[in-house]
């Protein structure tokens, strides 16, 4: 999947994260998070699971995590993609 | 058994994690008018994902799709059904024939996903006058269909009615579709309450249903869930009771005696089968004097 | 010679008060308290340095406390209680010397044995005569009980009474006495009341709380201990107070009337006085108006001094005569060893209070806490600060089951026999792992910001700052 513009999803509650997908070269990851240092490895490693799984080569993401499960982290960073993508 | 069923906000993270918590018999996971629009997609994914990390809940799992006219309904059918909800609760259903359109979808899907036709049931939400007026035809046509849900905060806008804690602009509502739904033989649950701070209202309103014949409630606020179990949760007196009545035909039939009375009463059919349902409800819970 | 000075000015050149001395303050008017900030600025004015402040407990109100660090008025701090944001701040390591923490217990025996010297007590008073008979229940700053007051008023070398509403002599009640007072100076205000105590408190609406707190009333009713002469303390919020809601109905079934409600008072412990449920209240500090009231008017409902709430060095103290406490945690480990001072990124954000006397003290400990906050396991492997100590806590609570520590068959064959959800510790914390992942441990490196003395004095842990050095 292409990204051609600019999207987000989620939002900064509780247990939600923010996710900004944007066009990019390669794949760029930058992380907030409340629970970084306990799982900000974990974090990441869902977030380029996800993307590899929609088939995101090229792309610039900014996390803001307020302590999301990773099936959460997972769906948003897929809304998001979704949002900002075509050919899926 | 569904005394209860709670519904949880399709694109809230936090209460999707914690839906099994709250004791509820059932959860409906909301894609439709918990949702806004344009999060409809957002939402989607959410429960998609949530139900995928948690297979075995340990509660009943019913998700609430968008209506048949939408864009949405399709996606949602498509993406809900491989993840093997007990129910899928399709809205706004007005006749038989919604029903089959539905029902057909649902199919396609199973078949896309190699599931045995008929796995996943639908619980049409009847909320319009339509809806409601063929309320029996819509529980009857389609073996899929396991039991109805009255919505009447949208009916009774449809209605052009009042809404009231009393529910007096719902009654003929809530005693057809309960007459519909058993004419049919399948379940059949009331409308939820909705001032969340009423505990007192809430109690009464679940005893009514009860009353009326529903087989349970829906719930907006997990601060509800105990009062509506308590309504659908025989009681030791009725439990007693039934027990006496059973103990009593038994007695009857060995005594070669047609017919018998107990309390004072003549124990007929209806009084049997009550006392049937009871003990039965009971043991299902798991309630003390329901083995017999 | 009057001990009645003209003004917080005179009063502090009055107490003799010089560079390098200790000076203490109470916690009565929490975050809606005005003397300590008050007292510091005129310090600061008169140009005393090096001020050691021994308060027993320090909320945000206090923030102006890190610019007297910086300018050096203040170089030593010894506390019960941090609140976040200065404990961010000790965190980051703006004051050299190590904070010292105690517990309410603790730090009246630290003073009463003289480990502890207090050259200048302030005691904010609600109400005082001219001669510092002293109380909380009058005045328009009321705030109860001042349980944590009495030690100050007693061992300090001089005492000094601050209030805004200065009563006819003889004052009653009168739990600070004339006999240790020195000196007596009116301010306009000494807090605000609404930062002092609260109108209501009202109990959590969570479901995760309450669902808690319900099964935190059952491992009670099912303890053996709930029969009459229960004796019962609480914390003030969240998950734990919620537990008297439901250990109400319980109580009322097996027919128990109860001996004693002790704390840390709000209105629902308030009611179960006045319901029958027990037949005192001993208190060491108030939450809100309806505590206030109830302590001025009924005989029943005692103020109690630290030292007789928790003092291990007294004779004997109220917290030995506890049947069960629910306490909350930020971390429990695997041994059961329970945190509450920092959060589970190394920042001081919390404090003993009461934690560790209670749980030492009480027949049955139970610590509620739900099993994950924002992704984060409330079970890990080892605590990042050892505020209580396994071997005092008999019972986690979570919203998915029960653990019971090994020391405690007795009460892990009742609950099972119950048909109470009961798990080992770790199961608890596999089932939090599966939904949240396995954290990575974060242990900060830095040098030691704070010491954590246990009760009876011995130190049970160090905390580092975050910032590496």
């Amino acid at each position: 999947m292409k990204v051609v513009k600019t999207a987000s999803a989620g939002t900064l509650e509780s247990n939600d994260v923010l996710v900004t997908v944007e066009p990019g070269e390669g794949i760029k990851l930058d992380i907030e998070s409340v629970v970084y240092q306990q799982f900000g490895q974990a974090i990441r490693a869902t977030v380029m699971d996800t993307l590899a799984a929609l088939d995101v080569t090229d792309a610039t993401l900014h996390l803001n995590d307020r302590g999301a499960l990773d099936c959460t982290i997972a769906a948003r960073v897929e809304t998001a993609a979704r949002r900002a993508g075509e050919g899926v | 058994m569904r005394r209860s069923l709670l519904f949880i906000p399709g694109n809230n993270p936090g209460m999707l994690m914690g839906a099994d918590m709250h004791g509820a018999d059932a959860v409906i996971f909301d894609l439709e008018d918990a949702v806004a629009p344009t999060e409809k997609d957002a939402a989607r994914i959410l429960v998609r994902n949530a139900m995928r990390a948690m297979p075995d809940l340990g509660v009943e799992v019913v998700v609430r799709v968008n209506p048949l006219a939408t864009d949405f309904f399709i996606q949602d059918i498509q993406t809900m059904v491989p993840l093997h909800p007990k129910l899928i609760m399709p809205t706004k259903v007005a006749s038989a024939e919604d029903v089959a359109h539905i029902s057909a979808a649902v199919a396609a899907a199973e078949q896309a996903n190699g599931m045995p036709e008929g796995s996943i049931g639908l619980l049409p939400l009847l909320e319009t006058a339509q809806g409601i007026e063929n309320a029996f035809a819509i529980a009857d046509c389609d073996l899929r269909v396991k039991g109805l849900l009255l919505g009447a905060e949208d009916l009774s806008s449809d209605l052009q009615a009042i809404r009231s804690k009393q529910g007096a602009e719902i009654l003929y509502a809530r005693g057809r579709i309960v007459m519909a739904a058993r004419a049919a033989g399948v379940e059949v649950y009331d409308t939820p309450f909705t001032d969340v701070n009423d505990a007192e209202g809430m109690a009464e309103d679940a005893r009514l249903a009860r009353a009326l014949g529903f087989s349970g409630k829906a719930v907006i606020s997990p601060r509800h869930v105990e009062a509506v179990n308590a309504a659908f949760t025989p009681t030791e007196d009725e439990i007693i009771y039934a027990r006496e009545v059973m103990l009593a035909i038994a007695e009857a039939q060995q005594q070669g005696r047609g017919a018998i009375s107990l309390r004072g009463k003549m124990v007929d059919k209806p009084i049997v089968d009550r006392a049937q349902r009871v003990l039965a409800t009971a043991k299902q819970l798991g309630l003390e004097g329901s083995d017999l | 010679m009057s001990k009645l000075v003209h003004s917080l000015a005179d009063a502090i050149r009055a107490s003799g008060l010089q560079s390098g001395m200790t000076i203490s303050f109470h916690h009565h008017l929490r975050n809606g308290d005005a003397v300590l900030n008050m007292v510091l600025a005129e310090a600061a004015r008169q140009g005393l340095r090096d001020l050691t402040v021994q308060a027993s407990s320090l909320f945000d109100v206090h923030l102006p406390l890190l610019d007297h660090i910086r300018s050096g008025v203040v170089t030593g701090i010894e506390t019960n209680y941090m609140a976040a944001g200065i404990g961010r701040a000790i965190s980051e390591g703006v004051l050299q010397k190590p904070v010292v923490f105690r517990s309410h217990g603790g730090r009246p025996a630290a003073i009463e044995s003289g480990r502890v010297v207090i050259d200048v007590a302030f005691i904010a008073a609600p109400a005082s005569d001219a001669q510092g008979n002293a109380n909380g229940v009058l005045g328009s700053a009321a705030c109860g009980s001042l349980g944590y007051a009495i030690p100050d008023a007693k061992y300090a070398k001089k005492v000094v009474i601050i209030t805004d509403h200065l009563m006819p002599y003889p004052l009653t009640p009168h739990p600070i006495e004339e006999t240790d007072v020195d000196l007596v100076v009116q301010v306009d205000s000494i807090g605000d009341p609404k930062g002092i105590v609260s109108g209501t408190t009202r109990i959590t609406r969570d479901p995760v709380g309450l669902s808690i707190a319900k099964l935190a009333a059952q491992v009670i009713a099912h303890s053996g201990l709930m029969v009459d002469g229960f004796s019962f303390q609480t914390g003030a919020g969240g998950a734990s107070l919620a537990v008297t809601e439901y250990l109400k109905p319980l109580l009322r079934k097996q027919q128990v009337q109860g001996s004693f409600g002790l704390g840390g008072i709000t209105g629902y412990l308030v009611d179960m006085l006045n319901e029958g449920y027990f037949g005192n209240l001993m208190d060491v500090q108030c939450f809100d108006l309806a505590a206030v009231a109830s302590i001025r008017d009924n005989p029943r409902h005692q103020e109690i001094s630290a030292t007789r709430y928790a003092s291990p060095n007294a004779r004997s103290c109220a917290v030995k005569s506890l049947d069960t406490v629910v306490l909350g945690a930020t971390e429990i480990d695997l041994n059961f060893n329970v945190n509450v001072h920092t959060d589970s990124n190394g920042y001081i954000m919390g404090g003993s209070g009461g934690h560790s006397d209670t749980a030492e003290g009480a027949k049955l400990s139970l610590i509620v806490a739900p099993l994950f906050r924002a992704r984060l396991p409330i079970i890990v492997d080892k605590v990042t600060c050892v505020t209580t100590k396994g071997s005092a806590v008999d019972v986690l609570v979570t919203q998915r089951g029960v653990a019971i520590n090994p020391r405690r068959q007795d009460l892990k064959d009742n609950l099972k026999a119950a048909g109470l959800p009961v798990f080992e510790i770790d199961e608890l914390q596999a089932q939090a792992h599966k939904l949240t992942g396995v954290p990575v441990p974060v242990k900060p490196q830095g040098r030691v910001v704070a010491q954590v003395e246990y009760p009876l004095g011995g130190i049970v842990d160090e905390i580092r700052s975050v910032c590496a050095e």
